[in-house]
């Protein structure tokens, strides 16, 4: 069993570490949250473990952030985590449908990736997407309306949970089928190169996809070409119902690039993920494609139909909660910081639960799509059964 | 897991009640596969045969083989004998695990399949029964696995590829095209390849457009493969049972709505053909052919015809490649007007082939154009609404049967 295999491990990879607490060389004095919200002090912290690296040098583990950036976090965390456990209750109250797979207790690979990075650089992922696709901007209203497909959605409610995109802030998806997206995410950093934009590109991808031959192809391409493709494996140990341990020969899958450099990082550690992902973006732009490994875990199941503890324990689980869950990591660096206090964050949480809550309402009022959207957007022009000219430009007839 | 699809109505989850077992006056060139028990009941009021028979079947109508089985003496028994209830998950797994029992070179080999159990439920239980081994939890990588179970079909063990979704073998498309289906011809007919691979596939409850594919439109040109397609707990022990027992590759479809349905099943030994067709319900006036799920919506359609006076033939097709011209083309020449109802898409979907079959073979007997009822061409789109409208609803079954029949 994965479980007994690492827990007796002492140091290292361990699911269940301890929280290693962080230094603070501020004084401490007592601030109202108003203002310790500010951007002017920093705060050096040193992140939870040391990165572990492979064929490169590992960045350094103290960086610096300000109070705005760790009350940021913990709102737009607690945000993510309010809106899944929404959608847990939607999903059982069957306004959501079909597949549902939530993001909790992952929430700090997309915040903190998000910190790290700008709405040029892309990002794309598979099916765990509510919280990617809100990271890159989406509203709630949006992510709420397509989950129970309306036409205020994302997608206008024909995509569903596991479909989100966001064009105009390089969000591509939301991909069903495991792993497909990762040539994707390295076409992207193609098109980036190919513009030179000087962006890169963030393929997100499970331990489960980890073992499809499509990303070892995209890998050799992209490290062949020199794209700016970034390959994060967010390891939450568990493909579905199987333990990392028993599809992967190696489940070390930062080395699993090989000549491809590699980073591993506790995703549930936020300044981890946004040292990380700065790391990364600043090598991939000189030295092409970089493989990091987030060590995170996920809190429910695979999809709202897998209840989740038929493969682990419940004590694994909340084991994990109590000892590395992402929101209360900053909740201690916050106090620890005298930059709020309980009740400060409590009204926080409050709050997003409100947002959340009227973003529900609003899009329960969205209509559902009209039955002629069935037709609408398979083709760009037209529904296919128009014929052009040959410059395209004026229509010849309609084919029966 | 699949939920019981509402859409139903009354045949929902009810286990059997009556059976219904007209005559077929036709000449038949062997005996048509009667079934013990009905899933679905429909009322004769239309007044062609004689009421209800307890009786279920002719000792001849019974066990029609892709391979000679055992016990066809029992045949006589079999009116005596209840059965047993179960569903059609359940009777996957009896079947899988009827031949693993009987057969040791059989083995499972896909996603999730053995300490899971399988993600539904299709091979619950069976790891712990015959290990690890012979119930292969894979790594997720379906052109792999899925060559590699031919490749160990070429040694001589009969894999059974199971895919998380039909979807997710289109990953796999190149093993099964080129080295399942081609390989015993390529060879000279030294190497064949028993494999059967099955996955859920289908619309199903708000899955959104890549988990609700329906590949056996893409499959059916492959040469070298058969398909069927399984839609009663019965046909579906039957049928799977033949797809291990069968030389060839099989492709086994299943839908992710019916895994739920309940039927009473006989408690003997029987495998299905793996090439015939299934008459659900005899009649005069039309014969609509369908498969799958589809045979639910027609033969709540049915229902509705028959009050309205009209007397539709239902055959389920079941095998998808090659189709029982013989069943088909002698309902044909009887009712001479033909419906199909498909789940495919309409562009190249199962029942463009079906039509350009029975056109070719059977033109003289229509009285009218072949009429098909598929899927829109469209990705299944996630809104329930649009769902609803991207496949053929019984409503539309029974305007077409009236159009036809005018």
């Amino acid at each position: 069993m994965a479980l007994s295999r690492l827990a007796s491990s002492s140091s290292g990879s361990n699911l269940l570490r301890p929280f290693a607490s962080a230094l603070s060389l501020t004084p401490s004095l007592r601030r109202p949250i108003s203002s310790a919200a500010d951007d002017s002090t920093t705060l050096t912290i040193e992140t939870s473990l040391p990165f572990t690296s492979h064929n490169c040098e590992p960045p350094s583990r103290t960086l610096e952030t300000t109070p705005k950036e760790l009350m940021t976090f913990f709102r737009d965390m607690a945000l993510m985590r309010r809106m899944e456990i929404a959608a847990d209750s939607l999903y059982k109250a069957k306004l959501i449908r079909g597949f549902c797979h939530l993001y909790d207790g992952q929430e700090a690979v997309a915040i903190g990736m998000e910190a790290a990075i700008t709405k040029k650089d892309c990002i794309i992922t598979a099916y765990r997407d509510h919280c990617t696709f809100l990271g890159r901007g989406g509203t709630l209203l949006q992510v709420f309306a397509e989950l129970m497909g309306r036409q205020a959605g994302s997608s206008k409610g024909k995509g569903g949970s596991m479909h989100f995109y966001k064009k105009d802030a390089g969000f591509y998806g939301g991909h069903g089928i495991v792993g497909a997206q990762i040539p994707l995410g390295c076409g992207l950093a193609f098109g980036q190169k190919y513009s030179k934009d000087e962006t890169v590109t963030f393929a997100l991808y499970g331990d489960g996809a980890a073992n499809q031959g499509q990303l070892f192809e995209a890998l050799n391409i992209s490290a062949l070409w020199d794209l700016p493709a970034i390959l994060v494996c967010e390891n939450n140990h568990y493909g579905m119902g199987t333990a990392e341990w028993r599809a992967a020969k190696s489940p070390a899958y930062y080395k699993r690039g090989d000549y491809v450099p590699g980073l591993k990082v506790d995703g549930m550690d936020v300044f981890a993920v946004k040292q990380a992902c700065k790391f990364a973006k600043e090598h991939a732009l000189k030295n092409g494609p970089i493989i990091l490994e987030m060590d995170t875990y996920r809190y429910h199941g695979h999809s709202m139909s897998d209840p989740g503890s038929t493969y682990r324990t419940r004590d694994e689980i909340s084991g994990v909660r109590q000892e590395r869950d992402p929101i209360d990591r900053i909740r201690k660096l916050i106090f620890a910081h005298d930059l709020a206090n309980e009740k400060d964050l409590k009204d926080i949480e409050k709050e997003v639960r409100k947002e959340v809550d009227e973003a529900i309402a609003q899009a329960k009022e969205s209509p559902m799509p009209e039955p002629s959207e069935l037709f609408t957007n398979i083709y760009v022009k037209g529904y296919g059964t128009e014929s052009f000219g040959p410059d395209r430009k004026e229509i010849r007839t309609v084919l029966p | 897991m699949a939920a019981v699809s509402q859409c139903f109505g009354a045949a929902a989850a009810l286990s059997v009640s009556s059976v219904n077992s007209r005559k077929l006056h036709l000449p038949s060139r062997r005996s048509l596969p009667g079934r013990k028990a009905s899933f679905f009941v429909v009322r004769s009021d239309a007044g062609v045969s004689s009421g209800s028979n307890s009786k279920p079947r002719r000792a001849d109508q019974l066990i029609t083989n892709a391979v000679a089985t055992k016990a066809d003496g029992a045949a006589a028994s079999t009116t005596s004998k209840p059965g047993h209830e179960l569903l059609l998950f359940e009777a996957l797994r009896e079947g899988l695990e009827e031949e693993m029992a009987r057969d040791p070179t059989v083995c499972v080999m896909g996603e999730d399949v053995g300490h899971y159990g399988g993600s539904y439920k299709v091979t619950k239980g069976l790891a712990d029964k015959y290990g690890d081994l012979r119930v292969l939890d894979t790594p997720i990588a379906e052109n792999s696995f899925t060559g590699m179970g031919i490749g160990a079909a070429m040694t001589g063990l009969r894999p059974i590829i199971e895919g998380m979704n039909m979807g997710f073998l289109l990953l796999a498309f190149n093993q099964i095209s080129n080295n399942c289906g081609m390989l015993h011809y390529t060879s000279g007919g030294q190497f064949k390849i028993p494999v059967v691979i099955r996955g859920p596939g289908g619309v199903g409850r708000q899955l959104g457009a890549e988990h609700s594919q329906r590949l056996e439109s893409y499959f059916q040109s492959i040469p070298g493969i058969q398909m069927v397609a399984c839609s009663t707990p019965y046909n579906a022990k039957g049928l799977m049972k033949a797809a291990i027992r069968s030389d060839n590759p099989v492709i086994l479809f299943e839908h992710v709505l019916l895994y739920n349905l309940k039927e009473r099943i006989p408690d003997e030994e029987y495998v299905c053909n793996l090439e015939e067709a299934e008459m659900v319900r005899p009649g005069e006036h039309v014969t609509i052919l369908t498969y799958s799920r589809m045979r639910y919506h027609v033969m709540q359609a049915a229902k509705t015809l028959v009050n309205k006076g009209y007397d539709p033939e239902v055959i389920d097709i079941r095998s998808l490649k090659p189709f029982d011209l013989h069943t088909i083309g002698n309902s044909v020449k009887k009712t001479h007007r033909v419906l199909i109802v498909e789940e495919c898409m309409r562009t190249g979907g199962i029942g463009a082939s079906l039509t350009a079959a029975i056109t070719e073979n059977f033109h003289d007997y229509l009285d009218a154009p072949i009429m098909c009822l598929s899927s829109q061409d469209v990705p299944t789109p996630y809104a329930a609404t649009l769902e609803e409208v991207t496949v053929v609803q019984p409503a539309q079954i029974v305007t077409a049967v009236e159009k036809l029949c005018q």
